[in-house]
């Protein structure tokens, strides 16, 4: 695949095309690199790592010299459309707003899948996960991870009733990261505990061999406890149980993270809770990789609320510690993500964290009060769960009991927990006894084996495993001729191809629009006749994914999602020329060194005054603040007063207000000014500019002026054009 | 769901561990959590299961599709406890035949008679 160009769109057809013979670029789990006391534009950050080749800076970067830092905790996105083919584009935008680990989730039904799924079949809350799709995505991802420049970690599940089988093709295809938690399967997938184990213990040396970094999934419990914040004792055993079992199957602590998610939101007391239950995790399980996942327990359609939950919840990250940080997109509460969506989840943790930067070196956490008697506290909770569990029988009898995902604070227990049978659930009965001359000739194998022993290596008899020699992995293309990605392409490659484009929020070309409205009624009236409103723009399907009451009776405001089955020609579209404003260092640099003067003034009869105090006022970002002389005339100002002040001072520019646009007023105003310059002889030594609402840079060039200034206009504007007309440019930069 | 219930009676229960230090309640922690994954891994370690002796075959350079009959064939006839892996590579050597050619034989239900 040839390298991507920034101004191209990434080629599905060129990830497609030899997929056959494609192998990964790398293998394993990559952190980012540090860089301590890292200087950047302007400042000097302390929690950063190295900085990208491409990339979309925050929105204010551009206040700051356009610097992208990025911080030093790797940062997550996870991705559930269902459609890799799609996928793809989402994760390249991801990537250039700081997304290193993009973590795919598996289509619904797939832990009961009783083998590898192969080709390309669509999902249903994520794709399913197959060789095909893995591979297309790894060298799509291959592509990315060199245009943005730093390495992308690529993530998915090893679980289910094929675990071992998964994890050996996630380690043949290059993944980097994937789910790994036997009590995952027993608890939430009722799959039988035996065969969970068991295949864990071969999944988990399958990764250790391929560095693949094993996130596990104690998480699972905050999400669907009534009470989140009452099962930290309980995280805490699950946590552990999974750690300890992975480093008996010789995992080592670097390669196990801990998925932990602050379980409060508010208005819970979020940090009073969330805080101590941080830090005592963190002390008990040192030296392994945390995982900090953002909160979906209380996440609600209201993205703005979700995004200050997850602040606060990367605040926790920064006042403790992580190795990642996990995004959760804002929309997580109404649908299954659109991808602009995955973005804005990267963004909260990149701006929260590049934000408290070099938090750890100026406060510290009290040793003593609230956090350490809590901290103790849920320590030895924990403590007396593990006990219990000993009492019980072991973890087996314990999860028969329905110790598990009890919503009580443990000791106390609502009785609510989820119970499993030991020999119940899915694959029951499917564990087979070992003889004595068991044997698996292969690497990353787990157990009792007679091959491999002493020095010889287990695959040496037929010259090597697939993990050694990757000529021998069988690739298989499609399985279903009619559910697969070429079908899906069809149609989306031919309105490609014919120029046309529609809006999209997950799959190409699936039209859906967001549109938001505030009704003035009460909410049921309101939200009936906000739906009827979005049938006459014209969507199809409307329906509401937010309401948020401003006052019973005054209003409330809906965010309304349709279909707009419009596709727009390209070539049909004229296109505004492109804006090359000088950038604001340099406008300083020439402006300082110079004493410029220029007059300003609102003419005619007409009293209008922001407009033109915001293009001088330093207050609102006018031309002031690089350095102009700027003299304020007023308003209703005559033509001649005007011209009078610009030949006092010796005013390089004479900027003219004129809003009022009755019987050609501005126009006639443009002309006189222009006339009357020319009459005295200084057109040539003063730039005539006129600025309004009704003004276009054409309108005021057939009325003799040098530039013209329409709405949006900013002070950077004027002085652009200002400073580039002396410096000799031709030009009107908007031409 | 009928699972017992019980208040919180954290305060009797700590008894034995309020004058621990943070380490030693530490060790106690990690101690109690190798004791419950002991016997867990160890049936692991004598254990496999379908999907691992499928995976051991994929590693062999079998495709997903062929892994799925040749295991669930031994599985049936009780062999899977020697492993997939062992069975198909002892036929290769004993036949002078590749790894490939014997997998896929036992696929085409040749060869089962020469197996243990």
């Amino acid at each position: 695949m040839e390298a991507l160009d920034p101004n191209k769109k990434i080629d599905i057809r060129e990830v497609l095309e030899d997929l056959d013979q494609y192998r990964p670029k790398r293998k394993g789990w990559a952190w980012r690199r540090p860089v301590k006391d890292h200087r950047v534009g302007p400042f000097v950050l302390r929690d950063t790592s190295e900085v990208l080749k491409n990339s979309v800076p925050l929105p204010s970067a551009h206040y700051f010299g356009h610097i992208d830092p990025q911080c030093d905790f790797v940062i997550t996105t996870e991705i559930a459309s269902g459609r890799f083919e799609d996928d793809i584009r989402r994760m390249r935008m991801a990537a250039w707003h700081g997304a290193d680990h993009l973590m795919v989730i598996r289509t619904a039904g797939q832990s009961h899948f009783d083998g590898l799924i192969e080709g390309t079949p669509e999902g249903v809350g994520g794709i399913p996960i197959s060789r095909k799709q893995v591979r297309a995505t790894r060298k799509a991802l291959d592509a990315i991870e060199e245009e943005v420049g730093r390495p992308i970690n690529f993530h998915s599940y090893v679980s289910g009733v094929a675990g071992p089988e998964i994890a050996v093709m996630f380690a043949e295809e290059g993944v980097n990261g994937a789910h790994q938690d036997p009590q995952y399967n027993v608890l939430y997938r009722n799959i039988n505990m035996h065969r969970s184990f068991v295949d864990a213990a071969e999944a988990k040396t399958v990764m250790k061999g391929a560095e693949i970094l094993q996130i596990d999934g104690a998480h699972n419990a905050n999400a669907t406890a009534k009470e989140a914040w009452k099962v930290m004792p309980e995280l805490l055993v699950q946590h552990a149980i999974n750690c300890a079992f992975s480093r008996a199957a010789g995992m080592p602590r670097e390669n196990i993270a801990l998925s932990t998610v602050p379980p409060t939101a508010p208005p819970a007391p979020k940090l009073w809770l969330d805080l101590p239950y941080a830090i005592a995790l963190r002390d008990l399980f040192e030296g392994y990789k945390f995982r900090a996942q953002q909160n979906t327990r209380y996440m609600e359609a209201d993205t703005a609320e979700a995004t200050i939950t997850h602040v606060l919840d990367t605040l926790i990250s920064r006042m403790t510690s992580a190795d990642i940080q996990s995004t959760i997109t804002p929309d997580e509460g109404r649908n299954v993500p659109w991808h602009y969506n995955n973005i804005l989840g990267v963004n909260t943790a990149r701006q929260t964290l590049m934000g408290l930067d070099g938090l750890s070196e100026m406060i510290e956490l009290k040793k003593e009060g609230h956090v350490r008697s809590m901290v103790r506290e849920i320590k030895e909770r924990a403590v007396l769960f593990l006990e219990e569990i000993l009492e019980t029988g072991g973890y087996f009898a314990a999860v028969e009991k329905g110790h598990f995902v009890d919503s009580g604070y443990f000791p106390e227990r609502q009785g609510d927990g989820i119970a499993r049978e030991t020999n119940g659930g899915v694959a029951a009965n499917s564990i087979v006894k070992r003889e004595p001359d068991y044997g698996a000739p292969v690497c990353s194998h787990f157990g009792e084996n007679v091959y491999g022993r002493g020095q010889d290596k287990a695959c040496e008899a037929y010259g090597g495993c697939t993990l050694c020699d990757p000529s021998k992995i069988q690739f298989i293309d499609e399985l279903d001729e009619m559910d697969n990605v070429q079908k899906r392409l069809e149609r989306p490659l031919v309105e490609k191809d014919a120029g046309l484009l529609r809006p999209e929020v997950e799959w190409a070309g699936d039209g859906i629009v967001c549109v938001t409205l505030f009704v003035p009624e009460e909410t049921r009236l309101a939200e009936a006749a906000a739906l009827r409103m979005a049938e006459k723009m014209g969507l199809g399907d409307p329906e509401v994914i937010s309401r948020r009451l401003m006052h019973p009776s005054e209003g409330t405001l809906f965010e309304i999602k349709g279909v707009l089955d419009v596709a727009v020609q390209k070539d049909e579209l004229t296109l505004p020329k492109k804006e090359e404003w000088l950038p604001d260092e340099e406008l300083d640099a020439f402006i300082r060194g110079r004493s410029i003067h220029v007059v300003g003034a609102t003419v005619g009869e007409d009293e209008h005054s922001v407009g033109m105090r915001e293009i001088l006022d330093i207050k609102h970002g006018g031309i002031e603040q690089y350095g102009f002389h700027c003299h304020y005339l007023g308003t209703s100002v005559p033509i001649s007063k005007v011209l009078d002040a610009a030949q006092e001072t010796d005013a390089r520019a004479v900027l003219i207000s004129t809003i009022i646009t009755h019987n050609d007023v501005h126009r006639i105003n443009m002309k006189r000014l222009n006339d009357l310059a020319l009459e005295r002889g200084i057109r040539d030594k003063v730039l005539l500019i006129a600025g309004g609402t009704q003004v276009s840079d054409e309108i005021a060039k057939s009325c003799g002026m040098d530039a013209g200034f329409g709405r949006g206009t900013k002070g950077r504007h004027v002085a652009s054009f200002i400073v580039g007309k002396m410096m000799g440019r031709k030009n009107h930069p908007a031409e | 769901m009928g699972l017992d219930q019980r208040v919180d009676d954290y305060v009797k229960r700590r008894e034995h561990l309020k004058d621990m230090s943070d380490e030693a309640l530490r060790d106690h922690f990690w101690g109690l959590v190798d004791r419950i994954v002991q016997p867990i891994i160890e049936e692991a370690r004598t254990h496999t299961s379908p999907s691992i002796e499928r995976s051991v075959l994929l590693r062999m350079g079998f495709s997903s599709i062929e892994t799925k009959p040749i295991v669930n064939k031994m599985l049936e006839k009780g062999l899977l406890g020697h492993g997939a892996g062992l069975l198909v590579l002892e036929l290769a050597q004993k036949k002078g035949i590749s790894v490939r050619e014997a997998g896929l034989g036992l696929m085409r239900d040749e060869y089962w008679e020469e197996l243990p």
